[in-house]
Order: structure tokens, then C-alpha cells, then sequence
């Protein structure tokens, strides 16, 4: 952990700039000031000056959106932001569990036990689920940090929990995560097979398909 | 600079027997993602009309060679990892034996440069014998393109 994460996640304790953060994130992609001032229920000069601060924190990233319309008179282009790819970790006291996670992937994938790696994570999904039965899945995905969103009758997960181990190690962690969610679906009381491998930049490698109740 | 990126499987029994015809169904469909994924700039192919048809070579049956070229190491990973791709190596115990040495390296060309077969097998040795560098390494130790970045660029992207 460092002074600058937690002077970074700090800045969120505003609820202003939370909003503004939440509505970019939920964005998944360049969000102007106007509609992130809409979504946070602020003028867009006040939306403008907090989103900077949280580009400032390196929470947020800024870029320009050329307008639609070219040639004189078009304007300048449009400021947009979206989140910052890194990651801020806070643990008080300091932990890494990161470090270990990335020793014992990398011990399960010496040993070839990719397989006992995706049982277990089956196994943990279906406990996790178990704890949480009767509650919507989507909700339990929010809570564990995935961002689910509906596009195409699906439902897509924007966030990657385990990203960093997923950029060192994607096969096996892609896999395990699958299994996980398959696990969760199982333990919430829902068929396994509704989550599947549907793998795009930027994005947690799962998607859930629709039940006919929803 | 270009990618140039090679990697090799050990079949689990030759390439038109039963056991790999699962296989075989798949490659037309995952080298037609391939040749559309962004970034994609060459790969090594045996025939030009039959897509099923597996790189001929010197260096034993029982291996599998794909050797293909990139605009970035974002883009190849985003092929292998973030794409349909993903699901097919999931399986790769079905086809594959589990290989204990590095089967797969990277290295960077000249734009335009194809390398030959024997390049790639020479850079594959030299990641055995001398670890990842920028002349041979893995997507655990990757380098930049630029020559003065001498650090792994792995590491600067986690941070």
C-alpha cells in the first residue's frame, strides 16, 4: 500500500466525486462531462472540476472526443474520461495477497492441476452461492466487485476481479473464474451451465445468459 | 516493430487420426479469427486454399507449429486470450501433451519482415538456453520494442 492509493481512494470519500466516478466506470468507456454531470446530479462546470481531481488521483484518464460535425465553426472537441486502468489496493494493516496468489498459480501450473484448481473454484462458487441462496445473481456478481451489465440479452461482466493474476496467468485464472461462477449459479440454486467463456478486451471472460423468469 | 511470435504443440497422436478431428473441425474457424483479429499480420501457411491443412516441417510429426506476426503483444494477447481463442485452449489437454520446456516464444522484426521457420526454432533455443530477453521471451517476460527499454515491460504495466 501506498500514501498515494490511499490519498487516491480518499478523494472518493466526497459523494460528489464518487457519483462522477461511479457514472464514468459504468460508462465502460469515454463518458463526456455533460452526461457524467447528468448521471451525478451536478452542473457540468462542478462536474468538470471534480472529474479533473480524479484524473489528477490517477483514478480517472482523460482524452478528447473530435466532434461529429468537421470544419469551422464545429467547435472544440469534446473532454471525455474513462477509468483508469490501474488498480489502487488499500489494506490496513498492509497485506499482498496478490504475490501469494501469483506463487500458487504459478505452483498449480508447474504441477499441471488445472483441473484440481477449477474443481475447487467450482466448490468455492458453490459455497459462496450456498451463503447467498434465494438472492438475485446479479446482485451477488455486484457485490463481489464483477459490474454486471445487461447488453444482447446477456449479461456481461464489466469488471475482471482478478485481473492482475488474469493478465499473468489467463488461462488458468479465466478458468477458474468460470467455474467460480458456475459454482455461485449452482449454490444460489440456478443452472451452472447459464455462464459461459465469451472472452473481449477489457472485460471479465464470462458472461451469464438470461433464465426465461427474468 | 513487428511481433513475430512462434509456439509449438505436442499432439497426442497424429494430426488425422480420430483423436484429433475435433481439432481439425476447429482450425478453419479460429484461423479465420486470427486473420481478422486486429492487429494480425502474417502467419505461416501451408496451403493457401485448404485451411485445415497443418504446417509441414522438419522438426518431428508429432509437432504442431503456429508461428504468425503482430502489430503488438496487446494484440496478439488479445487473440489468444480475449477472443474465441480462449475457449479452444482450454481444451488443449484433449489434442496436447503437456510440454515441461518453453514451447512458445516472441521477438520483435522490422515491419515487412517475414521471418523463416529455422528463425523462430533458433529463438525458441536461445530462450531455453539463455532466459527471456529481448531477443527471446514470454508473455511472463515481456520487452518492449523500443531498444533503450531494457526492463520488462510486464512489470511496468502491472504496477
Amino acid at each position: 500500500m501506498s500514501t498515494d492509493d490511499l490519498d487516491a481512494l480518499a478523494l472518493l470519500n466526497d459523494p460528489v466525486r464518487r457519483s462522477l466516478y461511479e457514472a464514468v466506470a459504468a460508462g465502460g468507456g469515454d463518458v463526456g462531462r455533460g452526461e457524467a454531470a447528468e448521471a451525478a446530479g451536478v452542473s457540468r462546470t462542478l462536474a468538470g472540476h471534480h472529474l479533473d481531481k480524479l484524473v489528477e488521483a490517477g483514478l480517472l484518464e482523460s482524452g478528447f472526443r473530435p466532434q461529429e460535425k468537421k470544419g469551422p465553426g464545429s467547435g472544440r472537441p469534446a473532454k471525455v474520461y474513462r477509468r483508469a486502468r490501474g488498480e489502487r489496493t488499500v489494506s490496513l494493516p498492509p497485506r499482498d495477497y496478490v504475490t501469494l496468489a501469483s506463487v500458487l498459480a504459478g505452483v498449480v501450473e508447474t504441477l499441471g492441476a488445472e483441473e484440481r484448481a477449477e474443481e475447487m473454484a467450482r466448490g468455492a462458487g458453490e459455497r459462496v452461492g450456498g451463503r447467498h441462496a434465494g438472492e438475485p445473481v446479479e446482485r451477488v456478481l455486484r457485490e463481489r466487485g464483477y459490474e454486471p451489465y445487461e447488453e444482447g440479452g446477456l449479461l456481461r461482466l464489466r469488471n475482471c476481479p482478478f485481473h492482475v493474476l488474469a493478465d499473468e496467468q489467463p488461462l488458468l485464472v479465466c478458468s477458474m473464474n468460470l467455474a467460480l461462477c458456475q459454482g455461485l449459479l449452482r449454490g444460489l440454486g440456478g443452472d451452472p451451465a447459464r455462464a459461459r467463456l465469451d472472452p473481449r478486451p477489457g472485460e471479465c471472460c464470462v458472461v451469464l445468459s438470461k433464465t426465461n423468469e427474468d | 516493430m513487428h511481433l513475430a511470435e512462434l509456439n509449438l504443440a505436442h499432439l497426442r497422436a497424429p494430426i488425422d487420426s480420430a483423436e484429433l478431428a475435433e481439432f481439425v473441425a476447429l482450425l478453419e474457424p479460429i484461423n479465420a479469427l486470427a486473420d481478422a483479429a486486429p492487429g494480425f499480420v502474417w502467419r505461416m501457411k501451408e496451403s493457401e486454399t485448404d485451411p485445415t491443412a497443418t504446417v509441414v516441417h522438419d522438426y518431428g510429426d508429432h509437432l504442431l507449429v503456429n508461428f504468425s506476426v503482430w502489430e503488438s503483444l496487446e494484440s496478439l494477447w488479445n487473440y489468444v486470450y480475449r477472443s474465441p481463442h480462449l475457449e479452444v485452449l482450454r481444451r488443449r489437454r484433449e489434442w496436447f501433451l503437456r510440454m515441461a520446456e518453453p514451447y512458445m516464444v516472441m521477438w520483435w522484426i522490422p515491419e515487412g519482415h517475414i521471418p523463416s521457420l529455422a528463425e523462430g526454432m533458433a529463438r525458441l533455443e536461445h530462450l531455453k538456453a539463455e532466459g527471456p530477453s529481448p531477443a527471446a521471451f514470454t508473455y511472463k517476460d515481456s520487452y518492449d520494442s523500443s531498444e533503450a527499454a531494457n526492463l520488462p515491460a510486464a512489470a511496468e504495466a502491472r504496477k
